[in-house]
């Protein structure tokens, strides 16, 4: 299989959930892939497993010098670079009334500028190899509003509504580079285990998240990946500034 | 329209009783809100960085992005007024018109600071205020109405940082509706997205390009063929504000002369390459 064949692409939030999958995915495809993580045990670790088509890059993605490193990293190694996806994120549970001003930064500085950020730093670059592909992870929190995730919502709202910027910026500068968001609904992934043991009423945390989904489940990072997949290879080219649902029917 | 049935159109009186926040209240869209809700018969209150020169209302001098400012402020109307019925969230910046590739971090910052976390903490304590003073015998509600912008829907419209600020109120107004709902508070929230209105946030593009040709440009672009008056977004914010909207929260409403509507025949404008 050679879908990305020669494509280079950078992953945030590489170490774990649906950004290790994409990598996995991306190897699989002929590609190169990068995983950038805070997570420097794990990172290293899969990208010893996947071989030398991976590389590990350290990233705290609201660093904007990290972000600039690990681009160079990727050029360094690989040659170019061909995508980015922004799958780096938190998952946090609070309420508008009980989130403190500090926690909202929080959540909306990794999710939404470190989002900014990444599309930033890889720009240059992306523009050096001819265009590239952009793909940033929202949520159906971004399409939909929850009580109980007030910050998260927002910060997705902002990854939602950037990634359309992004997209028309590019395309206006002729620049050969596509951007656009996913939204997955709840993912089997390390960011939502913790709520998997959290009864909700008379229902476990799992049971509960399971039926918010029409199909009656949670997603795999595979079946995100899958999507991402599709948005990073030129199968997607007429796609810029769009957005991509991959939610077992929990928003139609 | 059955005017014995649905009421006069005027609020004249409506509102009294009742008693408002509006942030940017000096200016803008905010000015013009806060002389709609005073005519109809609300207590308001402008809270914005510096006074209006001849402002309806009571001026309480607050910065949307201190969290001490908004205590402040709190302490100060449920003193002064001694109630909260109405929170209008409109303070605002652009922060220029930096795109992906120019703007920096500090900007970004900025522009988060005022627009998404001054919204955010707007909502916190007016839920704080609503539900300490407890319902109005002439209304039992509360309503949040958030600016946000077409730009919250579509990009095409505005820089990064606005335009992700933006997203962000259109959803955490979504948040904020749906917990207050699930409290059973009885308060509402909803985000208002304007179009181009004519208000001092043009200043730097009309010093530019001219006022007179800068807003012939802006007006050929909404489908309706006009910018909006400031008071036509204070229309929409108004019936938000008031029991008139009662079965309406977590919406988005577009006050944009068709802007993000769709496509016409004719292409009311056309992005320059």
């Amino acid at each position: 299989m050679s879908r990305l064949a020669d494509k280079v692409v950078l992953i945030s939030g590489g170490a774990s959930g649906i950004g290790a999958a994409t990598a996995r995915l991306v190897v699989r495809e002929g590609g190169k892939a990068v995983l950038a993580d805070r997570d420097g045990a794990k990172g290293r670790a899969l990208a010893r497993e996947l071989g030398d088509a991976v590389l590990f890059a350290p990233l705290d993605v609201t660093d904007e010098t990290a972000w600039n490193k690990a681009v160079a990293a990727t050029v360094e190694t690989f040659g170019s670079l061909h995508g980015l996806l922004n799958a780096a994120g938190v998952g946090v549970r609070n309420s508008i009334e009980d989130c403190s001003l500090a926690e909202y930064r929080r959540v909306n500085d990794i999710n939404g500028l470190g989002t900014f950020l990444g599309c930033q730093a890889a720009i240059p670059a992306m523009k050096q190899a001819g265009g590239g592909s952009i793909v940033n992870i929202s949520s159906v929190l971004g399409l939909r509003g929850a009580s109980y995730a007030m910050a998260y919502c927002a910060s997705k709202g902002a990854v939602r509504l950037l990634t359309k910027h992004v997209a028309l910026h590019c395309a206006q500068m002729k620049y050969g580079i596509r951007c656009n968001s996913v939204h997955p609904g709840y993912i089997d992934t390390p960011m939502i285990a913790p709520r998997l043991d959290q009864p909700v009423g008379n229902m476990s945390g799992r049971q509960w998240l399971e039926e918010l989904h029409p199909l009656g489940r949670l997603g795999r990072a595979e079946e995100v990946a899958a999507m991402i997949l599709f948005l990073l290879s030129d199968e997607s080219s007429f796609s810029t500034g769009s957005e991509f649902v991959c939610d077992g029917g929990l928003t139609a | 329209m059955n005017a014995a049935r649905y009421g006069p159109v005027r609020m004249s009186g409506e509102l009294s009783g009742q008693v408002a926040i509006v942030t940017g209240g000096a200016s803008g869209i905010g000015a013009a809100t806060a002389a709609l809700l005073a005519e109809a018969g609300a207590a308001v209150v402008v809270a914005d960085l510096n006074a209006a020169k001849d402002g309806v209302g009571r001026f309480v001098q607050h910065d949307v992005t201190n969290e001490h400012s908004w205590q402040a402020l709190l302490a100060d109307v449920l003193k002064g007024e001694g109630r909260l019925d109405i929170m209008v969230n409109n303070a605002g910046i652009t922060g220029g018109a930096g795109n992906v590739e120019s703007t920096d971090v500090a900007t970004w910052q900025r522009v988060q600071a005022v627009n998404s976390e001054g919204v955010f903490l707007g909502c916190k304590y007016a839920i704080q205020g609503m539900k300490r003073t407890g319902p109005n015998k002439a209304r039992s509600k509360g309503s949040i109405v958030n600016l946000s912008s077409v730009a919250g829907l579509q990009a095409g419209a505005g820089a990064i940082a606005y335009t992700a600020s933006k997203g962000a109120v259109r959803l955490l107004s979504k948040s904020v509706a749906l917990y207050c709902a699930e409290q059973k508070y009885d308060i509402r929230g909803n985000s208002v997205h304007p179009g181009g209105v004519d208000t001092p946030i043009f200043d730097p593009l009309w010093q530019m390009v001219g006022r007179e040709p800068g807003k012939a440009f802006l007006d050929a672009r909404h489908p309706i063929g006009h910018m909006a008056a400031p008071t036509e977004i204070g229309e929409v914010i108004l019936w938000l504000a008031s029991d008139r909207s009662g079965f309406v929260t977590g919406a988005e409403i577009a006050a944009d002369g068709g802007l993000t509507t769709g496509l016409m025949r004719r292409q009311p404008f056309v992005a320059p390459r």
